[in-house]
């Protein structure tokens, strides 16, 4: 997908550029793209480690364990067939605890053994569905990666937008929720 | 929100040692992985950069905003961020470049900045995710998976408009 997206950029800009006569900045600019990843990145280096290192502290506090265990009655609603499969309700809610608290390593794996233990057969279940799409809208508690790039670009107050987040998030997940459950009729 | 570092990096610290478990180890262990994911994501944010300045400079980018502004008014989303909406459900690392290049061009605390780093918190890169989640499952027919996490997106997008309107407005 990315292969086309990046391909017809390209051959826009070709394009663009010839038409408006802009041909030499184009070319400066492939450069000039470069260069502000440098930049972007190096900005980024230093908000990005510490946040790794107190995440790291977290995970081995045992913050995740605990997040995990008050996650337990939601997840037992979420998905039902959990509630008797111990070992996919350990994955379950070692996938939620991990991507609230932004420990994207660890939840990967996490709710890939719960989708493992969710799937019945090549169609995918509700349930299953369920869990990509709660995956699949970021449910944080604190997004450190943007509040770091916010930082880099001079934020007056980079964590000030963090109920703003929490919100967006929030009705984020529930309309996918609202939407898993809506669409399961029409595609059996 | 001016004490959240330094209070989380406490609450951190204590929570391992009363656990008796080891500190400084995890931490340079966290560092390293800071280092690493840096090193994995500037490929991909170079290669959307050089792609995306050269889109801006041919006056591309432009008509593009042009194009989709109308629509994006009538929600109430910023017309500046929708080539991020655009890449958002498909590359992380490029999502986040856009993001901040959109923060260093126009100030991150612009009405546009904060609806983009509100996007980039507030949604993930969907087609990954499901791709990833139904091939590990080896689950073929991925039913309504991908419509509804792309109602999800583009509601936590609306959000991302309206919150920041209402809380920066």
């Amino acid at each position: 997908m990315m292969d086309w997206v990046w391909a017809g950029l390209v051959v826009a800009s070709l394009m663009f550029g010839a038409l408006n006569g802009r041909l030499p900045e184009v070319s400066a600019a492939a450069l000039e793209g470069v260069r502000k990843a440098l930049d972007t990145c190096l900005g980024l280096c230093a908000g990005l480690c510490l946040w790794s290192g107190i995440l790291k502290l977290l995970e081995t506090g045992g913050a995740s364990a605990l997040l995990g265990r008050l996650l337990r009655p939601l997840l037992t609603r979420l998905y039902p067939e959990a509630r008797r499969d111990r070992e996919a309700l350990s994955a379950l809610a070692e996938n939620m605890s991990a991507n609230l608290l932004g420990l994207g390593n660890a939840a990967t794996p996490a709710g890939i053994r719960a989708a493992q233990a969710l799937k019945k057969g090549e169609t995918a279940t509700d349930s299953l569905c369920r869990l990509v799409v709660l995956n699949s809208a970021s449910i944080q508690l604190i997004p450190a990666t943007v509040c770091t790039l916010r930082a880099a670009a001079g934020a007056q107050a980079p964590f000030d937008i963090l109920p703003a987040v929490w919100l967006a998030s929030l009705c984020a997940a529930l309309a996918g929720l609202g939407a898993e459950k809506l669409l399961r009729r029409a595609f059996r | 929100m001016k004490g959240l570092l330094p209070g989380v990096l406490t609450l951190a610290a204590l929570s391992v040692l009363l656990r008796r478990r080891p500190l400084y180890g995890p931490l340079t262990e966290g560092f390293r992985e800071g280092l690493l994911t840096l090193w994995r994501i500037f490929p991909p944010v170079a290669a959307t950069l050089t792609a995306a300045c050269m889109f801006r400079a041919s006056g591309a980018m432009d008509a593009l905003e042009a194009l989709l502004r109308p629509p994006l008014r009538l929600l109430g989303i910023p017309p500046e961020t929708a080539p991020l909406l655009l890449l958002r459900p498909l590359s992380g690392s490029g999502a986040l470049a856009l993001g901040a290049e959109l923060m260093e061009r126009l100030g991150p605390d612009s009405p546009a900045g904060r609806t983009a780093a509100v996007m980039l918190g507030s949604t993930e890169t969907t087609f990954y995710t499901v791709s990833v989640y139904f091939a590990a499952a080896g689950v073929r027919r991925t039913r309504h998976a991908i419509p509804a996490a792309l109602v999800s997106d583009l509601v936590g997008f609306l959000c991302a408009g309206i919150f920041v309107r209402l809380f920066f407005g």
